[in-house]
């Protein structure tokens, strides 16, 4: 008794601060999504509505900058996972040095993050360091600054720690005699990492991409340094309601609607997690399994 | 003549440890090999070399005449049932025992043939489906022994594969182990902390302390000539008491002189005695040679078990015949049944 009455207690500010910080807001945002006192659809209906009379739907504009976020989201992260995984491999195989090389990895996070995409801005720029280093091999100059390709750059750069890391824990926490005991029943390395090594991951690189992808949907700071203020994404669209524009009406309908979509796109993957490994395994075996 | 697998002074250190010191040890075709020995000993380290998860320090493994040290664990035709199970949690049971059928591209008619035989074999009919997380110990161990057994492989390395099985199952499995064996035959090299696990399954077992092997021979060449007090006391239960040889054919301990079938050591060597339990024969007072009290009986199934205070030792006794606690009695051994050996301190554990 006495030890279940503590655990309430403990609960309480818990519960209190997850009200406050998370319940609270999000509750508000719905709220003013939906006109506040004067409840209306209207701000939601702003969002999909045409410019002019049969204006096709992925051309409306505010779904097109949708639909870049998310088309320059998806980039990043298949790139973080082409660029992650092997890193998160090597980390986790080459144990002995791990410590060092987590290290090195981790260091640019702790500097800010502002700061690291600054950062970017002077190896991009028409005079940085990059077009400096290939003026020196007499190559031609690119312009990279202020277009997609920086916004990607931005994004993989800044995102590829939370890409790996995820995966790293995984493939280290992976018991080694699963693999020996693959090995051991004839299968090469190839055969070890798609047969066991990668479907065993599959959870961390679950995390990795929604820690990637979510956090890429939505940003507007690195299409802000980056892409120039021109590229717009919808997080800077949010942004300028809420900051610029001052519609906060507006601006919740939109932050409900990308949130609505994330949820959505993570529901989608999070079904890969459940599916049976082997296509001739069929569902009832899983039995009480499926959770 | 050739021998299936050679061990060949093999030695191990981690660090600076030595885990493996000499293990020189052969293996023939069929042969049911047991490695026997406390926990610690090395045994599955050895199995490690012989399936290619480690590389000894120094030493020379040796299959069919090749050598095995360069050639990685997937090439060996070794299969091993780990002592953890090591089962694949992507998968379920079907997929864990196909695993290897799999990857030679078998039909899957022929594999699910194979399968359901497996099962059978391994009392788990119509598991297939099941997922190995929602297995018990016991039939996670036991889809890890169809699942090393299924490709038949030349040799199969098993680490305490029943360990995790009760008294009943264990001896089924026993069983079908064996036949298996001899059906198949298949070579087994066999970890066991059970020594009558040991003495009932093995054509030879090899008794293992500290990274040395102590005695390689059959059951009952190693139960009835222990080669040191380490090995007696190891396999099978034992009278361990210290004595001295006063010339061939005959030994003091317990303040008395015996005869016995030991010769060649010197005069006034000090040796270790060891008597089995059963060799002990209760007789009245008077015709005994040794004479005590039985201080505690304990009814063992098919025997008794007496602990008798005779000479300042405490006899352990097995007869099928009662002597009630306070009794006082003789007790007489027969001269080839004192077993003599050198006194070797290094393996007292
Ligand atoms: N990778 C390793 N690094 C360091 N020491 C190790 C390693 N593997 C095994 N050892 C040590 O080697 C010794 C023998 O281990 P091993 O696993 O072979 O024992 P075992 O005879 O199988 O014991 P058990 O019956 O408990 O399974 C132990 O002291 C163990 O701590
Ligand atoms: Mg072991």
């Amino acid at each position: 008794m006495r030890v279940a009455l503590l655990k309430r207690i403990f609960v309480y500010p818990y519960g209190l601060w997850l009200f406050i910080f998370i319940v609270a807001p999000l509750l508000i945002i719905v709220w003013f999504s939906f006109g506040g006192t004067d409840f209306t659809l209207y701000h939601y209906a702003r969002f999909f509505s045409p410019l002019y009379e049969g204006q096709p739907f992925f051309q409306r504009i505010y779904i097109a900058v949708l639909m870049r976020s998310i088309y320059l989201a998806v980039i990043s992260t298949v790139i973080c996972f082409v660029l992650g995984y092997p890193l998160a491999y090597a980390l986790a195989k080459f144990y002995s040095h791990k410590s060092f090389l987590l290290f090195l990895f981790l260091v640019p996070l702790w500097m800010n993050f502002l700061l690291r995409t600054y950062a970017w801005l002077t190896i991009l720029e028409q005079n940085g360091v990059l077009n400096a280093f290939l003026g020196v091999f007499g190559l031609p100059a690119t312009d990279l600054l202020f277009t997609d390709m920086a916004v990607v750059i931005g994004m993989v750069y800044n995102f590829l720690p939370f890409m790996v890391l995820p995966i790293y824990t995984v493939l280290r926490d992976m018991d080694k005699s699963i693999v020996e005991a693959a090995q051991d029943l004839g299968a090469n390395k190839v055969q070890v990492f798609l047969k066991i090594v990668f479907p065993l991951s599959v959870p961390g690189v679950i995390s990795g991409v929604t820690m990637v992808f979510m956090p890429g949907v939505t940003t507007f700071v690195i299409s802000n340094l980056l892409g120039g203020g021109q590229f717009i994404l919808v997080g800077n669209l949010i942004e300028q309601q809420f900051l610029r524009v001052g519609d906060w009406y507006f601006g919740s309908a939109m932050a409900v609607i990308l949130m609505v979509l994330i949820l959505f796109m993570m529901g989608l993957i999070k079904l890969f997690d459940r599916q049976p490994k082997d296509g001739r395994t069929d569902k009832t075996a899983e039995g009480g399994a499926l959770y | 003549m050739e021998h299936f697998v050679d061990l060949i002074g093999i030695t191990k250190t981690f660090g600076r440890e030595l885990i493996l010191d000499n293990i020189n040890l052969y293996i023939d075709k069929n042969e049911f090999v047991t490695l026997l020995g406390p926990s610690g000993c090395g045994k599955t380290t050895t199995l490690r070399i012989i399936g290619g998860f480690e590389q000894p320090t120094s030493g020379e493994l040796r299959m069919d005449g090749e050598n095995m040290l360069s050639v990685p664990p997937h090439k060996r035709k070794v299969n091993t049932v780990f002592q953890k199970y090591a089962l694949f949690p992507n998968m379920n049971v079907r997929d864990n025992i196909a695993f290897s059928l799999n990857l030679k591209k078998e039909k899957t008619a022929v594999i699910d043939k194979k399968i359901k035989n497996m099962l059978r074999l391994v009392n788990l009919d119509g598991y297939e489906k099941r997922t190995t997380t929602s297995l018990s110990g016991g039939q996670q161990q036991r889809v890890a022994i169809a699942r090393a057994l299924i490709s038949e492989p030349k040799l199969l390395l098993l680490d305490e594969p029943l360990g995790a099985l009760d008294l009943k199952l264990r001896l089924d499995m026993q069983l079908e182990l064996k036949n298996i064996q001899k059906e198949l035959g298949i070579t087994f090299v066999y970890v066991t902390h059970d020594q009558g696990e040991a003495l009932s399954m093995s054509d030879t077992i090899v008794v293992m302390n500290a990274g040395k092997i102590l005695q390689i021979g059959k059951p009952k060449d190693i139960y009835d000539e222990p080669k040191n007090a380490f090995v007696a006391k190891f396999i099978g239960e034992s009278n361990l008491t210290d004595g001295t040889m006063l010339s061939d054919f005959a030994v003091n301990f317990a303040g008395m002189d015996f005869e016995c079938v030991d010769k060649g050591f010197e005069p006034n060597q000090a040796i270790d005695i060891v008597i089995r339990p059963e060799d002990i024969v209760i007789t009245s007072p008077a015709d005994g040679k040794l004479r005590g009290v039985v201080k505690n009986v304990t009814f063992k199934g098919v025997h008794y078990e007496m602990l008798v205070d005779a000479h300042g030792f405490l006899w352990k006794i097995h007869s099928t015949v009662l002597s009630p606690e306070g009794t006082e009695v003789g007790l007489t051994i027969a001269p080839d049944l004192i077993h003599v050996m050198k006194r070797d301190e290094s393996s007292i554990a």
